[in-house]
């Protein structure tokens, strides 16, 4: 069975696309770990340096964009080559996103390393763990074009939302104690939000990657599909 | 006044045949409030259509070899059907069999039945003359007759005896309008046919298939020798006459398949792979074959 395009060019550049958005994956994986990493080991150099490197995220966002732009107007691919192409268009933009909610959680670490701890961090580093899975799962999903581990990332985002809420009414209790706190506890709030919005576009990447799989979408449905 | 082209051709650009710059660029005219549904037909439109063409269980041979493998396929009425598939694989053979070419190759044998309107092509009693009178075909190459164009286009007219001058006008201005071609020769139909360019005379050929009220219009890579607007042209035309006839292509170039068909028929050494609505097979083909065979890995 063939599994190699005939134009040798054409089957390098798909090559390297694969290659770069798993570059960015990595990257961007390593950006949420160190910004956990510099909120709880209230690293302000660490935070820094996360900042600065949002610049590779971006630029890396830029290439792929390009690159799949450049493989649609010259090779005007079809099937599952169309659906690839189209899904390194989309998971770019959830991988920057992500990116850019590391950078706002480094900003914030920053911000609530000037001030004493409110709490030992517990739970965020839990989410963030599993955010993190997330995120690694779906591009092995992606690499692998296994449907079950995306739909188990799929699955998954609820734990996250549950922390989130958990977290958000502890930080309630919190501000209704004492309002002095409520700076802080906005802060960790913020934060909480920013680990279940990368959960969210870890799910849109899993998403994605049954549909490049099977051509089939499963996005906005009330309910996951038990299989795909 | 509806803006036109300076040849009277509607000139809306077309895909395949834009440089890469437009083709980056996003059109004036998109809009997501005009995106129409596509893919998948609806139910009520699955009801609505009949099939003109039924290809049942045919078998072609040519001599000792096996052409055509049981192929079964329902050519839709007024809707373009491609046939794509690498060189040798059936299609034009399967082409030539839904107007009889094939009969004018000499130890060929079909077995199975095609049937144009319910009634078997292949029975004794059909009238083959009748039969490509109601299956029309372009070639490849054309192929005006050494006379005038409007000539031409009055050609089969003329043979059952038609002279009536103003009739004869009539169906050569119609049908030089409807190949789109009118515009460009109204004011020198007396002129030489071969002086046209390829795609003047390509579409020549299509208007004389037309001035005898085809049901069916066959195209054998109707585009092949054709420069891209020329191409585009006769993609557009394919797209005006669908509302009219039934269109069955067969293309070597898949992005022509996947710009100008409702359906496609792949095929493979001779075997029928998938048929389908064009836009799934060319995003989600059910079948590896087909998915290698439009992604470019093989052939």
């Amino acid at each position: 069975m063939p599994t190699e395009h005939t134009d040798k060019r054409y089957e390098e550049e798909l090559k390297r696309l694969r290659e770069e958005i798993l570059y960015m994956g990595g990257l961007v994986e390593d950006q949420i770990q160190k910004a956990v990493k510099s909120l709880v080991d209230r690293d302000s150099e660490l935070a820094q340096i996360i900042i600065e490197r949002d610049h590779e995220v971006n630029r890396l966002d830029v290439e792929i964009d390009d690159l799949c732009i450049r493989l649609l107007a010259l090779h005007q691919p079809a099937g599952k080559d169309l659906r690839f192409i189209t899904t390194g268009l989309k998971i770019t933009t959830d991988l920057e996103r992500i990116g850019d909610m590391s950078v706002n959680l480094s900003e914030r670490a920053l911000e609530l390393n000037q001030e004493p701890q409110l709490k030992p961090y517990i739970d965020i580093p839990r989410m963030a763990r599993i955010a993190q899975r997330m995120i690694r799962e779906s591009l092995d999903a992606f690499v692998r074009e296994d449907t079950d581990l995306a739909l188990k990332v799929c699955k998954d985002d609820e734990e996250i939302d549950q922390l989130n809420s958990q977290i958000f009414r502890e930080v309630i209790s919190f501000m209704i104690e004492d309002p002095h706190t409520i700076n802080r506890a906005m802060k960790i709030s913020s934060i909480s939000k920013y680990l279940e919005r990368m959960a969210d576009h870890a799910t849109n990447i899993a998403e994605m990657v049954i549909f490049m799989a099977k051509g089939k979408s499963i996005r906005h449905m009330k309910e996951l599909p038990p299989s795909v | 006044m509806v803006a036109i082209g300076t040849n009277g051709w509607n000139t809306e650009p077309l895909g395949g045949m834009m440089d890469l710059q437009q083709k980056i660029a996003v059109p004036e005219t998109s809009s997501p409030l005009s995106v129409k549904p596509s893919g998948q037909a609806t139910a009520a439109q699955v009801q609505e259509e009949r099939s003109i063409i039924e290809v049942e269980n045919v078998d072609f041979y040519y001599g000792s070899t096996h052409a055509l493998k049981s192929i079964n396929v329902e050519i839709p009425e007024k809707k373009a059907t491609a046939f794509i598939g690498p060189s040798g694989c059936g299609k034009t053979t399967l082409l030539r069999c839904l107007n009889r070419m094939n009969d004018l190759i000499l130890n060929t044998r079909l077995t199975g039945s095609v049937r144009l309107d319910s009634n078997d092509i292949y029975a004794p009693s059909t009238d083959v003359i009748s039969l490509r009178r109601r299956v029309g075909m372009i070639f490849q190459k054309w192929n005006p007759f050494p006379k005038s164009i409007y000539e031409n286009v009055v050609y089969g007219l003329r043979i059952v005896g038609i002279s009536n001058r103003s009739l004869l006008d009539e169906v050569a201005e119609k049908s030089l309008r409807r190949a789109a071609l009118w515009d460009e020769v109204k004011d020198n139909l007396n002129k030489s046919a071969t002086d046209l360019s390829g795609g003047q005379q390509q579409r020549l050929c299509i208007a004389r298939a037309l001035a005898v009220e085809p049901e069916v219009l066959l195209m054998d890579e109707p585009c092949s020798a054709l420069d891209p607007i020329s191409t585009a042209k006769i993609e557009e035309l394919i797209h005006e006459l669908k509302d009219t006839f039934t269109i069955v292509i067969v293309t070597h170039n898949m992005q022509q398949a996947a710009r100008c068909a409702d359906r496609t028929a792949f095929f493979y050494l001779g075997e029928l792979i998938e048929f389908g609505e064009t836009a799934k097979l060319f995003t989600a083909p059910d079948k590896r074959q087909t998915e290698d065979y439009i992604t470019g890995r093989f052939g």
